[in-house]
């Protein structure tokens, strides 16, 4: 995969232009996390309290043709003190853009968002995701494609060629917010003889009709999730991923009517060791200008259902969320968001709260919290139940 | 048809010869709504726009900070104007993108791109009084005008920085809008706006905007260069410079949706 990504490299920064009119532009951010965990680890090698992670993550941005020709490229490295699999690097984005008359290609290598719901992106499923940078799940590997997407009346179609696999990253032997075993991703394996070159395909329709934002797709390919296997290698225990084939169809949908924001997310997975369907759905109703203020305050409800029940490798199966997003819409952009999960299954709890504001024009400041409750052994979340941790996060701008 | 034409233009004659009278008749409502007709009507035909918005937010203690925006607009005939707004600063929130499709009556449908997720969200249009950017001007204040947003009452004529103006009270007719009423002065040449002043839900003096360094672009469409905002019960500003305007470069429906969103930049 390393060398195919540098040929891809490669070919779309022959394509730049050498003299035409070209716009070039830097920017992006460096960011500096200190982690707290307010309990002792309870597994071996994780005996720390303190982590105090970098990250930096420029973007380069070519324009020329006139507007019609564009590149991205953000590469992106995080170097962490105590997890040496946190540490690492990825490029995010090396994307060249071409459009037309109601179509455009994206070749390269991008991330691509699918999906409506807040606390759960259950049919958002075209990039990796990238478990080792934070534990919220939302931060993605680069993806390589050509992504052919055509804007028509009854909506706009994506059609995408996915050649070549990003393994998911996991938390390394001295990384916290893992289980009991690492995994070793060094031995993964697949169900496909074409390993992780095996190419992936997928479509998908969008559209809006009146308050009806909504979408449908296929997926055939890889299927980012991984089983993991306990093996013995070397004479130690450890898990390692198994990647099998997929075909998933997935639906989302919002309705935005008035103040309320209606949302489902729906997919059906099919591979060869499972066929199932899951679920998440919701709302979140805002009270804006609260108190004669200028400020919002968002109320979230939301429930996340697997048909495979606890026998699901997922954590949520059965859970409810509660959130509440308050933003005070003043100069510093400052907003607090605060959630509940509830899993009906095995009565456990998590706690996450975010803050963030901005300070001075290129400054921000973040402060998350993860805390968790879990007292069945058989729950996911019994792994992490001693890494609660507050998380403060600095963030410069360029 | 000569001679349905020739009654035509003596309906049409009758009409204009009795037209004085009808106008002593006129209620300070009515003509209110047609001074707001005729200054749609002045401003109609601009086609599409785009241009540079920077705006300048003060706090009570004179602090400044910086919005840097670029729009694109489209005509939409019947209808209110589509937009696609692309933020440059603050930093933190580069290469977020806005896209509304405003109505003239009912909600307006709008979608935000947030870069750092690739995310396009719809978002709730309800949210108009709220303050754009934590700014002083709210979303409503920044959306096209269109004439069924309002009920009118014409109260006087009064010198002003345009010559002399309509001075026009505006109710706004959705029950989500900040205001009880906005008094406008509109100059009774070219019907440009050189001041509002807005009245907040208890019909206190909320804020006062005025308008400055108008331009005359295609010979017909005047824009300010400068609109100055200033919030009389928080003792804030913001002001609101217009630069590199320019009109009928071609933009059509299809730069405005989603895949034009999430390439903004």
């Amino acid at each position: 995969m390393g060398i195919s990504k540098l040929l891809l490299a490669a070919g779309l920064i022959s394509a730049l232009p050498v003299h035409a009119e070209t716009f070039y532009e830097m920017s992006g951010k460096v960011t500096a996390d200190l982690r707290y965990f307010t309990q002792e680890a309870q597994f071996q090698n994780q005996n720390y309290d303190t982590n105090l992670s970098f990250t930096v993550e420029p973007e380069f941005y070519w324009e020329w043709n006139d507007g019609i020709d564009n590149l991205t490229f953000t590469p992106f490295i995080r170097v962490d003190e105590n997890d040496s699999r946190r540490t690492h690097a990825d490029i995010r984005e090396l994307n060249w853009i071409h459009i037309g008359d109601n179509w455009e290609l994206r070749t390269g290598i991008q991330k691509v968002f699918w999906g409506v719901t807040e606390f759960q992106h259950l049919v958002d499923v075209i990039n990796q995701t990238d478990a080792v940078d934070d534990f919220d799940g939302e931060d993605k590997l680069g993806q390589q494609m050509i992504n052919l997407s055509l804007v028509r009346d009854w909506g706009i179609i994506d059609l995408y060629v996915l050649p070549g696999f990003r393994e998911r990253t996991f938390v390394g032997e001295n990384g916290r917010l893992r289980g009991g075993l690492a995994v070793n991703d060094d031995h993964a394996t697949y169900e496909s003889s074409a390993g992780e070159n095996h190419i992936d395909t997928a479509i998908r329709w969008s559209h809006t009709l009146g308050d009806f934002d909504l979408g449908a797709y296929w997926f055939h390919g890889t299927n980012r999730d991984p089983n993991l296997q306990v093996k013995n290698i070397n004479g130690t225990t450890v898990l390692t991923p198994h990647y099998e084939q997929m075909d998933q169809i997935g639906f989302d949908l919002q309705a935005t009517i008035d103040s309320w924001l209606w949302k489902i997310e729906s997919i059906h997975r099919d591979t060869t060791s499972d066929s199932y369907w899951a679920l998440q759905g919701g709302f979140e109703y805002t009270l804006y200008g609260i108190q004669e203020s200028a400020a919002d305050l968002g109320v979230l409800i939301e429930y996340g259902w697997d048909e495979r029940g606890t026998d699901a490798d997922a954590a949520i199966q059965n859970d409810l969320f509660f959130g509440a997003r308050l933003a005070l819409n003043d100069a510093e952009s400052t907003e607090l968001l605060a959630g509940i999960s509830h899993d009906l299954d095995y009565d456990s709890q998590s706690l996450i709260f975010e803050a963030s504001r901005r300070v001075g024009d290129d400054w921000t400041l973040n402060l998350d919290g993860r805390f968790f409750s879990s007292d069945d052994p058989l729950d996911l979340s019994y792994n992490i139940k001693q890494d609660d941790h507050l998380q403060f996060t600095v963030e410069r701008y360029f | 048809m000569t001679l349905l034409n020739k009654s035509l233009k003596s309906i049409l004659i009758a009409g204009l010869v009795a037209s004085p009278i009808i106008a002593a008749a006129e209620t300070a409502e009515e003509k209110g709504m047609r001074i707001a007709v005729e200054a749609k009507a002045s401003d109609k035909g601009w086609q599409d726009m785009q241009a540079n918005m920077n705006m300048i937010l003060r706090n009570k203690l004179g602090q400044e900070s910086i919005r840097e925006i670029r729009m694109k607009s489209l005509e939409v005939e019947g209808d209110g104007d589509k937009s696609l707004s692309v933020f440059d600063k603050p930093r933190d929130v580069k290469g977020t993108a806005f896209l509304s499709f405003s109505h003239a009556i009912g909600a307006d449908d709008q979608w935000l791109y947030l870069p750092k997720l690739k995310r396009v969200k719809r978002i709730a249009s309800r949210n108009k009084s709220g303050p754009f950017m934590g700014s002083e001007f709210s979303y409503e204040d920044l959306s096209s005008f269109e004439v069924e947003k309002y009920t009118y009452k014409f109260i006087k004529d009064e010198a002003c920085e345009g010559g002399t103006c309509y001075v026009v009270e505006q109710y706004p007719v959705d029950k989500n809008s900040g205001y009880t009423r906005r008094v406008v002065w509109l100059d009774q040449e070219e019907y440009r706006p050189w001041k509002i002043d807005f009245y907040d839900r208890k019909d206190s003096p909320l804020k006062t905007l005025t308008y400055h360094d108008y331009q005359e672009y295609k010979a017909k469409h005047w824009r300010p260069d400068l609109m100055k905002m200033i919030n009389h019960q928080s003792g804030k500003s913001t002001d609101l410079t217009y630069g590199s305007y320019t009109f009928q470069t071609g933009l059509s429906d299809s730069d405005f949706n989603k895949n034009t969103l999430k390439r903004a930049r």
